[in-house]
C-alpha cells in the first residue's frame, strides 16, 4: 500500500475505503475468535461461581491494573500519531508511534513478570502446581487455565500489533506514509485499539469482579 | 428460439490465434507461483482442490470396499476410524469449502462485477499459500498415521486420542485463516469494486451467492479456529479445558464446533445454489422467475443458518424448549431453500430449455437436493432425530446435500465455465454420459444408506451385522460407478483442454456479465472498458446487443 493508487482501483479514496472496510471486517473476525473463549468463561463461571471468585481474589490485581493504564495510554498515543500525521507533522507522528511501540513492550514485560510470579507460587495452566493444594476447586483450576489462554492469546495480539506498528514506523520515517495517504497508519491504529478494547474486557473479568461469596 | 450449437459459433478471425490472454501472457513457473491475477489464482485453487477431491475420494472408495463384508474386508477398526476421519476432513476443509468459492468465485467474481481484480490481490495470493500450508499439515498428519476422532473432534476422546490430532487441527486452524482472508477479500470487492452500471440488484446471482458465503466464512470460521486450538492444546498439553474434573464441559465443545460447522454446511451449499442460478436462466434462455427471491433467500440462509446449530445435539443433553426452537429454525432454512428451488423450476417454465451437461447436473441436483432437503426437515424434528441420530440415515442425508448438492454443482460449474476458463469446448457426448453415470452412481451409493440407517445401522462402524450386507454391497457397487464416472470426467476434460474446439466469447448464448469478455479473458479481464447497459438476465434482446 504505497502512496500511488493500485492499478485495479479507480481512485485513492476508493482504495483507502476498501482498506478500511477490510480491516473492520477483519476486526470482526478477531472479536469472534476471542468470543469463543469468552463463551467458555461465561459458561464455566456460571457453573462454578465460587471457584472463579477464589481465582479473582488470588490474581495479581496491581500489575494487571498497571498494565491496563499502560495500554490505555498507548491507545491515546497512537490516536494522536494519526492526528499529527493528518496535519503533516511527520516527526511528531513518528515519535508517537515509537512511544506506542515502547508502551506495547512495557505491557509485554509486565505480563511476563506476572506469569513468572504465577509460576513462583506454583500456579500453572491445566490445574497443575502446588497452588492448587490449598485451592483445589475445579472452578479455580478452570479460572486460571482460561486466564492463561485468554491473556496469552491477547499477548500474542500485542506482539503482532507491535510488529505491525514497527513496520509502519519505518514507512513513516521514509515518508512512504504521509498526510497525502495516511490510511495505512490509521488502519494499523484501529487494530491497536482493538487489542486495547479486548484487554478492557479481560481486566475486570480476571482481576476485578470476584462475584457473590468468595 | 433455436438451440445453440457450440461448435458453429463463429470465432472472429482477428481474435483467434494471437490474442493475449491471462493464460499466454507469461509461461514461466514463477509467473504462476507469484501471480496476483485472480484468474490464475482461481485456476491454482481449481487444480489443488481437484487433487484433494481425488485424495478424499480414494478414502471413500477404500471405506466402501471395506464394507463389502460384515467383518470388514480391508482393514482393522483403528485404520477404518482413521480413514473415515481423514475422508471427512479432506472432503470438508480441503475440497468442499474452497471448491466453488475459492476456485470459481476467484475466477468469476471480479469479472462478473466488471472489476480488474479483487480488492486485495496480494492477500488473495497469500490466502492460496495459507491454504497450501494448511493442506500440507493435514497431509503431514496423514503421514503420521492420520487422526481417528471423526471430523468433528468431539471431546473428551479428542483430548486423549493417541492418533495425530495435533497436526490435523493445526492444519485446519491454518486453513481457517485462508478461508477468512478470502471471505474478507470478496466482501470488500463486492462493496467497493463494482463497475458503473453494476448496482447491487444487477449483480449476477452467482455474486450474491459468493457474497453470502463470504459473510458466513468470515463470521463462523474464527470460532472454529479457537475451538480447534483448544482441542489441540488439550491433546498436546493436557490443559483440560473441556475436562469436567477441572471445571470443563464437553457439551460446550459441541456447541462451539457446530456454531461453525453448521453454517459451514451453507458455505458448501450457497455457492452451489449460485452456480445453478446462473446455469438455469442461461439454458432456459429466460430471466429468473424472481431475481429478488433468489438474492434475498441467499441472505436469509446466510443469517438464519447461524441459529440452527443445536439440531446436531438433540441427544447430547438439551432442554425441550431449546430443541424445539432449533428444530423450527432449521426448518426455516428449508423454506428459503424451497423458494430457490421453485424459482429455478418456474424459470424453466415456458423457457427455451436446452439440455447440455450443466443442465443435466441441474436436473440431478433438483432431485437429490430436494430429497436431501426433505430428509433434513425430517431429521430436524427431534422425535425422529432421536431414532436416526448416529445412523446411516444421517450419513445418507448429508451426502445427498453435500455430494448430490455441492458436488453436482461443482461439476456443473466445471462444465459451464470450462469454455470461459480454457477457451475450449469439452465433448458434449462424453459429458452427457458422465453426468448420467454420476447421478446413477450417487443414487445407488447413498439411497440404500437411508434404508440401512432406518433399519438401525450405526454410522462409523467398521463391522456390521450380516443382515445389512445386501444393502451395503449395493452401496459399494454404486461408489465404484461414482468413482469411475469421476475418472471419466477428468479424462475427457483433460483431452478437451488440449484438443477441444475453440469456444467463442459466449458459447452458451448467455447474457450474464462474464460472457462479455473473450474466452479465455485477457489479463485485465476486459479488452475495453465494459458497459453494462443490459440486465444480466435480459433475454428479450439478441446477444449481439451485449457489446453495444
Amino acid at each position: 500500500m504505497a502512496e500511488q493508487v493500485a492499478g485495479h482501483f479507480e481512485s485513492l479514496p476508493r482504495q483507502a475505503h476498501a482498506a478500511r472496510l477490510g480491516m473492520w471486517i477483519f476486526l470482526g473476525t478477531e472479536v469472534l475468535l476471542f468470543a469463543g473463549l469468552f463463551v467458555l468463561y461465561a459458561a464455566y463461571r456460571t457453573e462454578h461461581p465460587h471457584g472463579f471468585a477464589v481465582g479473582v481474589e488470588n490474581n495479581t490485581v496491581v500489575w494487571g491494573s498497571v498494565n491496563t493504564g499502560v495500554l490505555l495510554v498507548s491507545s491515546y498515543t497512537i490516536a494522536l500519531a494519526v492526528h499529527e500525521l493528518r496535519r503533516g507533522k511527520q516527526r511528531a507522528c513518528a515519535l508517537l508511534v515509537a512511544t506506542t511501540i515502547f508502551l506495547g513492550m512495557c505491557f509485554l514485560a509486565i505480563k511476563t513478570g506476572e506469569y513468572l510470579e504465577h509460576f513462583r507460587v506454583g500456579l500453572y495452566p491445566g490445574g497443575v502446581g502446588t497452588f492448587y493444594r490449598d485451592h483445589g476447586e475445579a472452578g479455580t483450576k478452570m479460572f486460571f487455565t482460561l486466564y492463561f489462554c485468554m491473556t496469552g492469546l491477547h499477548a500474542i495480539h500485542v506482539v503482532v500489533g507491535t510488529a505491525v506498528l514497527a513496520f509502519l514506523l519505518t514507512k513513516v520515517l521514509r515518508r512512504q506514509i504521509s498526510e497525502r495517504a495516511p490510511h495505512p497508519l490509521a488502519i494499523g491504529a484501529i487494530y491497536w485499539h482493538l487489542v486495547d478494547v479486548i484487554w478492557i474486557f479481560l481486566w475486570p473479568l480476571f482481576y476485578l469482579i470476584p462475584g457473590g461469596n468468595p | 428460439m433455436t438451440t445453440i450449437d457450440a461448435g458453429v459459433v463463429p470465432v472472429p478471425r482477428e481474435l483467434a490465434p494471437r490474442r493475449e490472454t491471462y493464460l499466454n501472457v507469461a509461461h514461466t513457473v514463477k509467473s504462476w507461483a507469484l501471480t496476483t491475477d485472480h484468474k490464475r489464482i482461481g485456476v491454482l485453487y481449481l487444480v489443488t482442490t481437484v487433487l484433494m477431491l481425488a485424495l478424499g475420494g480414494s478414502f471413500a472408495l477404500l471405506l466402501r470396499t471395506h464394507l463389502l463384508t460384515p467383518a470388514g474386508a480391508l482393514m482393522d477398526s483403528y485404520a477404518y476410524n482413521r480413514t473415515f476421519t481423514m475422508h471427512g476432513i479432506v472432503m470438508v476443509w480441503l475440497f468442499m469449502i474452497p471448491s466453488i468459492p475459492a476456485a470459481f468465485g476467484n475466477f468469476l467474481l471480479p469479472i462478473m462485477i466488471g472489476a480488474k481484480d479483487v480488492a486485495f490481490p496480494r492477500l488473495n495470493l497469500l490466502s492460496y499459500y495459507i491454504y497450501l500450508v494448511g493442506a500440507l499439515w493435514v497431509i503431514i498428519a496423514l503421514w503420521m498415521g492420520g487422526c481417528d476422532t471423526g471430523w468433528t473432534f468431539y471431546t473428551p476422546y479428542s483430548a486423549h486420542s493417541p492418533s495425530a490430532v495435533v497436526p490435523t487441527v493445526f492444519g485446519i486452524f491454518i486453513l481457517g485463516w485462508s478461508t477468512i482472508a478470502t471471505g474478507v477479500n470478496f466482501i470488500v470487492t463486492v462493496h467497493t469494486m463494482r463497475a458503473r452500471g453494476v448496482t447491487w440488484f444487477r449483480m449476477p446471482l452467482f455474486v450474491w451467492a459468493i457474497y453470502g458465503t463470504s459473510v458466513i466464512q468470515t463470521l463462523a470460521t474464527p470460532v472454529l479456529a479457537i475451538s480447534l486450538c483448544i482441542v489441540g492444546i488439550d491433546n498436546w498439553f493436557d490443559w483440560g479445558l473441556f475436562d469436567p474434573a477441572r471445571g470443563g464441559d464437553p457439551v460446550l465443545y459441541q456447541h462451539l464446533f457446530w456454531f461453525y460447522s453448521h453454517p459451514a454446511v451453507y458455505i458448501m451449499i450457497l455457492p452451489a445454489m449460485g452456480v445453478f442460478s446462473e446455469v438455469v436462466p442461461t439454458f432456459s434462455h429466460k430471466n429468473p422467475a424472481s431475481y429478488n427471491a433468489i438474492a434475498y433467500s441467499t441472505l436469509g440462509i446466510a443469517f438464519v443458518g447461524f441459529a440452527t446449530w443445536g439440531h446436531h445435539m438433540f441427544v447430547a443433553g438439551m432442554s425441550l424448549f431449546d430443541a424445539a426452537a432449533f428444530g423450527v429454525l432449521s426448518m426455516l432454512v428449508a423454506i428459503f431453500s424451497a423458494i430457490k428451488v421453485f424459482t429455478w423450476v418456474l424459470t424453466m417454465r415456458r423457457g427455451s430449455v436446452v439440455i447440455r451437461t450443466p443442465m443435466i447436473y441441474f436436473l440431478a441436483f433438483l432431485f437429490l437436493f430436494v430429497f436431501g432437503g426433505m430428509t433434513g426437515v425430517a431429521t430436524a424434528t427431534e422425535s425422529l432425530d432421536v431414532h436416526w441420530h448416529d445412523t446411516y440415515f444421517v450419513v445418507a442425508h448429508f451426502h445427498f446435500i453435500m455430494v448430490g448438492g455441492t458436488l453436482t454443482a461443482w461439476l456443473a460449474a466445471l462444465h459451464y465455465w470450462f469454455p470461459k476458463i480454457t477457451g475450449r469446448m469439452y465433448s458434449e457426448r462424453w459429458g452427457t454420459v458422465a453426468a448420467t453415470l454420476v447421478f446413477a452412481g450417487f443414487f445407488i451409493t447413498f439411497f440404500p444408506q437411508f434404508l440401512l440407517g432406518n433399519g438401525g445401522m450405526p454410522r462409523r462402524y467398521a463391522t456390521y451385522a450380516s443382515a445389512y450386507q445386501p444393502l451395503h454391497v449395493i452401496s459399494t457397487v454404486g461408489s465404484w460407478i461414482l468413482g469411475a464416472s469421476m475418472l471419466m470426467t477428468l479424462g475427457y476434460l483433460l483431452v478437451a483442454l488440449f484438443t477441444g474446439e475453440r469456444a467463442g466469447n459466449n458459447p452458451w448464448d448467455s447474457r450474464s456479465y462474464e460472457w462479455y469478455t473473450p474466452s479465455p479473458p485477457p489479463k485485465h479481464n476486459f479488452e475495453k472498458e465494459p458497459r453494462f447497459e443490459l440486465d444480466p438476465y435480459d433475454y428479450t434482446v439478441p446477444a449481439e446487443r451485449m457489446h453495444g
